[in-house]
């Protein structure tokens, strides 16, 4: 019985302990963008924004950059949701409308365009082999047999939409054989070994490096996802985050892109 | 109830604590009941895949219980009775899934059942058989997470259980296998029917090692916990009532068998 007031009191300073911490971050609001920056990121951006997150951290030395990596549908709900966050960056455009629809972010730019490519595993277990003499671009039809292991994005995410679109127009509806919830997960999939192949971005190829094969496809270019990215209206850091966007459209943060294989924003 | 009604005064201390816990574990479900689109459920229940997602969750739930019984319940009688060397060893092992975040456990399964893993990639080659992308899969998920609960439930009923039964049994002349059969079984069935629900309630929900181990695909792999959060994506109405329905499901669940078989547990 007598430890019962010792648990109030412990939990008591808990709840101080918490409030303490939210003053904390809102010191150094002087001195160029500090304190907490929240960004929320489609998956396929992982690399670069993780590389733009230190780039900010380093200019800013009282700036910490924390970044949520998700599916942009699943990003687009949680901010919905009152998630407090100052960045959003969406692998499509339909993510970020419904964001602004709802006014959560007033104005976005379109800072990217990824392309689909189809992800093979190095081992190349079916044996994918290009038609012999093809002029330019296969065919996705010609790339993926019925026999075969397919892994996509859920048509709710962006990448999973683009995937819904090209395999309709190639007469594919039917490959799919597991529906992931964003496109790291599928990536990951085609690493491991354990699917034949898999949609991913061009940047997601570009960032497995040799751990994959990729093959280009002429249905790529009917479902090209663009990347927009904004501030959130009530963004708790909006200085931060306008730093933040300003540093992903400049000529730096676009030959960042470029190098990790996006296209620019046509 | 009537007990309680009568006995000495509950301590502010451990009332209000108590109090908190109870609106903390019962108000989540409370806003789910009022948040439900009541107008508009029918029809969501009636979207095609909502039924297909049930019936999986339930056929698969079902089946990895059958298969935690058959294995756990043995198991079980290994950690509770026999006098092996390495016993709370092997006790820690076989609960680590209970601690194990689900999605570490599908990448686990991966690496062993996975095509290229290390028993899947020889069932592969030799028998042509895949395990991934299928129910197989999501019944393995969900006996892999689900199975320690029906071990660590059934283990606690065999050490409560007075085994001078069993040595009476021994002494008349039983063989282990029908004392294990006629006498220790009898005796904690309630332990393995309490076991059982946990079990099968556990598998209902699994969704971590589900969607890494086994995919999702409508009719296949999508049962009800990932239906739920794909569609929470898109439409978090249609989330909302078929996670009523998984509640629903749970509730009735844990009602009938409270009734039938755990009401004797607790006498």
């Amino acid at each position: 019985m007598r430890t019962c007031p010792l648990l109030v009191l412990l939990a008591g300073s808990v709840v101080l302990a918490g409030c303490g911490g939210a003053d904390a971050s809102d010191q150094g609001a002087d001195a160029g963008p500090g304190g907490t920056l929240t960004v929320f990121a489609a998956a396929s951006l992982t690399d670069v924004f993780e590389d733009f997150g230190e780039q900010l951290e380093e200019e800013y030395p009282g700036l910490d950059v924390q970044i949520s990596f998700a599916g942009s549908t699943a990003l687009a709900g949680q901010l919905e949701q009152g998630a407090p966050a100052d960045v959003f960056a969406s692998a499509d455009e339909a993510q970020m409308s419904r964001l602004e629809d709802a006014g959560l972010v007033d104005d976005a730019d379109v800072f990217a365009r990824n392309p689909l490519m189809l992800a093979v595993p190095v081992e190349n277990p079916r044996g994918i082999v290009l038609p012999e003499g093809a002029a330019g671009i296969p065919s996705l039809t010609e790339l993926i047999t019925a026999d075969m292991t397919v892994a996509v994005c859920a048509p709710e995410v962006p990448c999973g939409a683009a995937a819904a679109e090209v395999l309709d127009a190639a007469g594919l509806t039917d490959a799919p054989d597991t529906y992931e919830d964003d496109v790291r997960a599928v990536l990951t999939k085609v690493q491991l070994g354990e699917v034949d192949a898999g949609l991913v971005y061009v940047s997601d190829v570009r960032s497995a490096g040799d751990s994959i094969l990729a093959y280009a496809f002429s249905e790529s270019s009917r479902a090209i996802n663009s990347y927009p990215v904004g501030v959130l209206t009530d963004a708790p850091n909006p200085e931060a985050a306008r730093a933040f966007v300003d540093l992903v459209l400049s000529d730096a943060g676009q030959q960042a892109l470029a190098d990790a294989g996006f296209q620019p924003p046509s | 109830m009537s007990r309680a009604r009568t006995g000495p005064r509950i301590p502010a201390p451990l009332l209000i604590p108590a109090a908190l816990g109870v609106a903390f574990l019962v108000l989540p479900l409370v806003g789910l009941l009022v948040r439900a689109p009541w107008s508009s459920v029918a029809e969501q229940l009636a979207a095609p895949g909502v039924g297909q997602a049930l019936r999986l969750s339930i056929v698969s739930a079902t089946l990895a219980t059958l298969l935690s019984l058959v294995l756990g319940v043995p198991l079980a009688w290994v950690l509770a009775r026999s006098r092996i060397r390495g016993r709370s060893v092997l006790r820690a092992l076989v609960t680590v899934p209970l601690v194990l975040p689900p999605v570490v456990g599908g990448v686990a399964l991966f690496l062993v059942l996975g095509r290229q893993g290390i028993v899947g990639g020889w069932l592969d080659d030799t028998f042509g058989i895949t395990i991934p992308f299928t129910t197989a899969a999501v019944v393995i998920a969900e006996t892999f997470v689900a199975m320690p609960f029906l071990v660590v439930s059934v283990e606690g009923a065999l050490r409560a259980a007075d085994a001078r039964f069993e040595d009476v049994a021994a002494t008349l002349g039983a063989d282990r296998w029908t004392t294990f059969r006629r006498v220790t079984l009898p005796m904690v069935a309630p332990g393995v029917a309490a076991g059982a629900v946990l079990c099968w309630a556990r598998a209902l929900g699994e969704f971590g090692a589900t969607i890494t181990f086994a995919g999702n695909f409508p009719g296949t792999t999508q049962t009800m916990p990932l239906a739920v959060y794909l569609a929470l994506q898109r439409d978090p109405e249609a989330a909302i009532v078929l996670s009523l329905v998984l509640l629903a499901v749970s509730l009735a669940t844990l009602l009938l068998l409270r009734d039938r078989w755990l009401g004797r547990a607790v006498p």
